[in-house]
């Protein structure tokens, strides 16, 4: 069931769009925000308040690389993968993270702190290689800074 | 020289606030153009032949005029800001809303009074979080101000202004599936005609345009269309946001002349290769766009130009291959990509695409076979322009031909040696 508050912020979305169903993806980033991802219950009870069928909010869900429908880490690595960042050091910047978190792409520390995953040109390619950390973005990664950087996440 | 889009960004420090703004010029070509009537705008940035930089070069003026106007219009209309900047090896649109938010939202009011839309949508990529908030505050500003919102000063044009930040995917840098997205559906390309500047968002005429694009418009109403052609070294008026990315000793994002060599931008502004590397080529404009090489240093860099030279602008941010990486393996990661950004919608681009990615492993990895490189071929064709829905996967095959032209020995050094010669 969604709170209050995640209501308020859909409907605030819903008025930038003067319609509901456009708000789909807004409003499941909101949900995400509040719960950290978003499960087929938290989508059924979205799509319901938007009026869409959970299919029709679903092939939204399932298509976003942003919207996470497995749980997550309390932080979320963005390692850029693209061409710039690539040339840059890139392969370095991943077997480094790799090896200090001990998980592939795509998984989450035991300890529910850490989910390593892929992401699409940054747009940051003059300071490359660089990741996001959250809503961060870190540049000119080398293993020291990584490490700096990560032992600044609880 | 005159640059007018960065003018007012100071490298490293926040952004010019609005009242920074408005005592450095701002907001007076607003002030101008709502005393001016919508068709003569347009008709200056005709004049000005200010082609989209976004990529695809076509005339933003030309773009605008096919939108239907006063009693004739379906309204009502819109103004989509394509700032979804995910070309792979682009970083310039980044500079401009991290830079000057105030001048993306002022160009943004003055096309949407050009076309007479009474909505903007600043399409906004998600990992540009500083952008997000500073964006915010100027749209925030300019309300305050009364240069958005109802009867803007007292000229009887109303606007409202949103900012969507998406949830990421490439697809959405596409027009339609930037309009697919804003109305909460999967970016998908949608069959053309009709074009989305009588049909588009929600059915309504819309314009999408992209941010550096627009931030040129206020100058453009300001200085006048004989001023900005002045900016240029060839007929394309105006500046260009002009980035080198890649092993070279200063990599970074200048506004020069539109039209400035390949070598003078390589050479001067990006200082060459870094020491112990060697320049083997570049893709002049992110991701899509052809290889070029030394032998394409004297190509003025504008939209004619580089095409009459086998290559395109695109983006105008050059990625630098350098002799210490594996033009295969280069290939391959940005190959990677676009299989994994394909929305699915056509085949030729959902099947070819994993294809062509996993020929290409093989062949990283030292399994490729020696007709592999007939097949690459082939594939350039079946997933050039002509068919496929929109042009991710012809975008896609433009760095794979001319790969395979310019380091064709690269290829068959892989296959005859049965592995990577750079690992």
């Amino acid at each position: 069931v969604l709170t209050d508050e995640e209501k308020r912020e859909i409907d605030a979305e819903v008025r930038k769009y003067h319609r509901q169903r456009a708000a789909g993806p807004e409003a499941l980033k909101i949900v995400q925000k509040h719960r950290g991802w978003v499960s087929h219950e938290s989508l059924k009870d979205v799509a319901q308040y938007l009026e869409m069928t959970d299919d029709e909010l679903d092939s939204v869900g399932t298509c976003y690389n942003l919207i996470f429908r497995k749980p997550v880490g309390r932080h979320v690595i963005l390692v850029c993968d693209n061409v710039s960042c690539w040339i840059m050091g890139y392969e370095s910047v991943l077997e480094h993270l790799r090896q200090r978190l001990g998980i592939e792409f795509g998984q989450t520390t035991g300890d529910g702190r850490f989910t390593l995953l892929p992401s699409a040109c940054l747009g940051a390619c003059d300071k490359a290689p660089v990741m996001m950390v959250d809503d961060d973005l870190h540049v000119e990664l080398n293993p020291e800074k990584i490490d700096e950087i990560l032992d600044r996440c609880e | 020289m005159d640059k007018p889009l960065t003018k007012n960004i100071r490298p490293g420090r926040e952004p010019m606030d609005i009242a920074e703004y408005e005592k450095a010029g701002g907001y007076q070509a607003l002030r101008k153009a709502l005393k001016t009537s919508a068709s003569q705008i347009q008709q200056w940035v005709i004049a000005c032949n200010l082609g989209g930089r976004g990529g695809a070069g076509f005339p933003a003026g030309k773009k605008w005029s096919f939108v239907p106007m006063g009693d004739k219009a379906n309204g009502p209309k819109f103004l989509a800001v394509n700032a979804d900047e995910m070309e792979p090896g682009t970083f310039k649109d980044r500079l401009l809303l991290e830079g000057d938010p105030n001048l993306v939202v002022e160009s943004a009011i003055i096309t949407s009074y050009a076309i007479e839309a009474s909505a903007a949508y600043i399409f906004l990529r998600w990992a540009y979080k500083v952008a997000a908030a500073r964006v915010t505050r100027a749209i925030g500003q300019a309300y305050e101000r009364g240069y958005l919102g109802k009867n803007i000063l007292g000229s009887g044009y109303s606007l409202d202004m949103y900012l969507h930040t998406s949830a990421g995917r490439y697809m959405c840098g596409e027009t339609e599936g930037l309009l697919d997205a804003l109305e909460g559906k999967r970016p998908i390309p949608r069959p053309k005609p009709p074009h989305t500047s009588s049909v588009g968002l929600w059915g309504k005429p819309t314009v999408v345009n992209n941010v550096e694009t627009l931030a040129n418009v206020p100058h453009i109403v300001t200085g006048g269309p004989d001023w900005f052609k002045s900016l240029s070294r060839t007929d394309e008026g105006g500046t260009k946001l002009y980035g080198v990315s890649g092993r070279v000793k200063r990599p970074g994002v200048w506004e020069l002349p539109m039209g400035t060599t390949l070598g003078e931008i390589f050479h001067e502004h990006a200082g060459g290769m870094d020491d112990g590397y060697a320049f083997r080529g570049l893709l002049p404009g992110g991701a899509s766009s052809l290889f070029m090489r030394e032998e394409h240093f004297d190509v003025k860099m504008d939209f004619a130009s580089t095409q009459k030279a086998g290559s395109r602008l695109g983006t105008g941010t050059m990625i630098v291959l350098d002799d210490r990486t594996c033009p295969v393996g280069m290939i391959y990661n940005l190959q990677t990509f676009f299989a994994r950004e394909s929305c699915g919608w056509c085949t030729p681009c959902r099947e070819g695409l994993p294809w062509v990615r996993e020929t290409l492993d093989a062949i990283e990895r030292g399994q490729g076979q020696p007709n592999d490189l007939e097949i690459l071929q082939q594939q350039t064709w079946l997933l050039g322009e002509g068919h496929t829905f929109c042009l991710l996967a012809p975008g896609a095959m433009m760095s794979l031909e001319s790969g395979l032209k310019y380091f064709r020995e690269d290829f068959e050094e892989h296959v005859r040696q049965h592995r990577c010669p750079w690992r």
